[in-house]
């Protein structure tokens, strides 16, 4: 049985075919792009808001996107449990929607940054990380501008306490440092999942570190994790 | 809209230094934002000043890390 990712595609995506192409083409499963317009996700297993520049970060980072009339139906399918994996502006629009708590600044460097960064996995036990191992290190690109995780220190707090915090910048070592952080994200965050678990936001690239031929693989193990997790979940049902 | 106090402002302070660069070293704390003009068209200026909060405090603004202020003019 094949797993059903739906790509969301608003106006100024511009990973959102990269997303389709590992989905199909590298996983193997199905895979369907829609459009913001759309009220409904209609079949789908897996929602991807994927990265890019929507409405060209207009306002703030993420900020208009969360009015698409698709958003309503992602935040629904989000509530009733249904998984949902934000890549880099995706990660913004997530934010912005209330779905994942806290913010994305401006680089403290102020500029673009991209290239290739480690990150540490902090937590194996969710629907994007099963396939890895707490501690794993993972060779993954970033390319943003505002990536600069934000949160006051009650909410940084919660995140801690409740094991939200899925992935930190860190050295090939898995060191966790300053000089590994490349945005000034706050304690290194890269990425971190909602309460239920069910909602990851990252600002790393994993669609681009999938297929093989761009020597990369490290991030289809996030893939690997989501189509193992979601077929073993429809398993026991 | 500014940045909230207890969050770096890098633009400011590379603009800071700027200015101590040319010579105003009294001038310090200075914090970058934006500035948005819009019309209510309502008739009370209490109408007017609940409704900007409201929109400021829904979109204009990010709560989590931004201050935002505002005055209400009266158009003719």
């Amino acid at each position: 049985m094949a797993l059903k990712f739906g790509i969301v595609v608003f106006p100024g995506s511009n990973c959102d075919h990269d997303s389709h192409y590992v989905a199909q083409s590298v996983l193997g499963q199905e895979a369907r792009l829609i459009w913001h317009k759309e009220s409904s996700l209609g079949d789908v297993d897996c929602v991807i808001l994927p990265g890019g520049f929507s409405y060209g970060d207009y306002l703030r980072c993420g900020a208009l996107a969360r009015f698409s009339p698709i958003m309503k139906d992602v935040v629904r399918f989000a509530n009733n449990g249904g998984t949902v994996f934000g890549i880099c502006n995706g990660f913004q629009i997530l934010v912005e929607a209330g779905l994942l708590p806290g913010v994305l600044l401006r680089n403290q460097s102020l500029k673009f940054v991209c290239k290739y960064v480690h990150l540490k996995v902090e937590n194996a036990s969710t629907v994007f990380t099963s396939q890895c191992k707490r501690g794993d290190v993972l060779e993954i690109p970033i390319a943003h501008g505002d990536g600069n995780y934000f949160a006051d220190n009650e909410t940084l707090k919660r995140l801690e306490d409740r094991n939200q915090i899925v992935f930190r910048y860190c050295d090939p070592l898995g060191r966790i440092s300053d000089d590994a952080n490349p945005n000034g994200s706050l304690g290194n965050i890269a990425g971190i999942v909602n309460e239920a678990g069910n909602v990851l936001g990252m600002m790393p690239h994993p669609e681009r570190a999938s297929d093989p031929a761009l020597r990369h693989t490290d991030g289809r193990k996030l893939f690997d994790s989501v189509v193992e997790s979601l077929v073993h979940q429809s398993q026991l049902a | 809209m500014t940045l909230r106090q207890s969050i770096l402002d890098p633009q400011g302070k590379a603009v800071e230094h700027g200015v101590h660069s040319l010579g105003y070293g009294m001038v310090s704390n200075v914090r970058i934002g934006k500035y948005i003009e819009l019309d209510v068209d309502v008739s009370t200026r209490q109408e007017a000043e609940t409704i900007t909060r409201e929109v400021s405090q829904k979109l204009l603004a990010n709560p989590v890390m931004e201050d935002f202020s505002f005055t209400i003019e009266e158009k003719s």
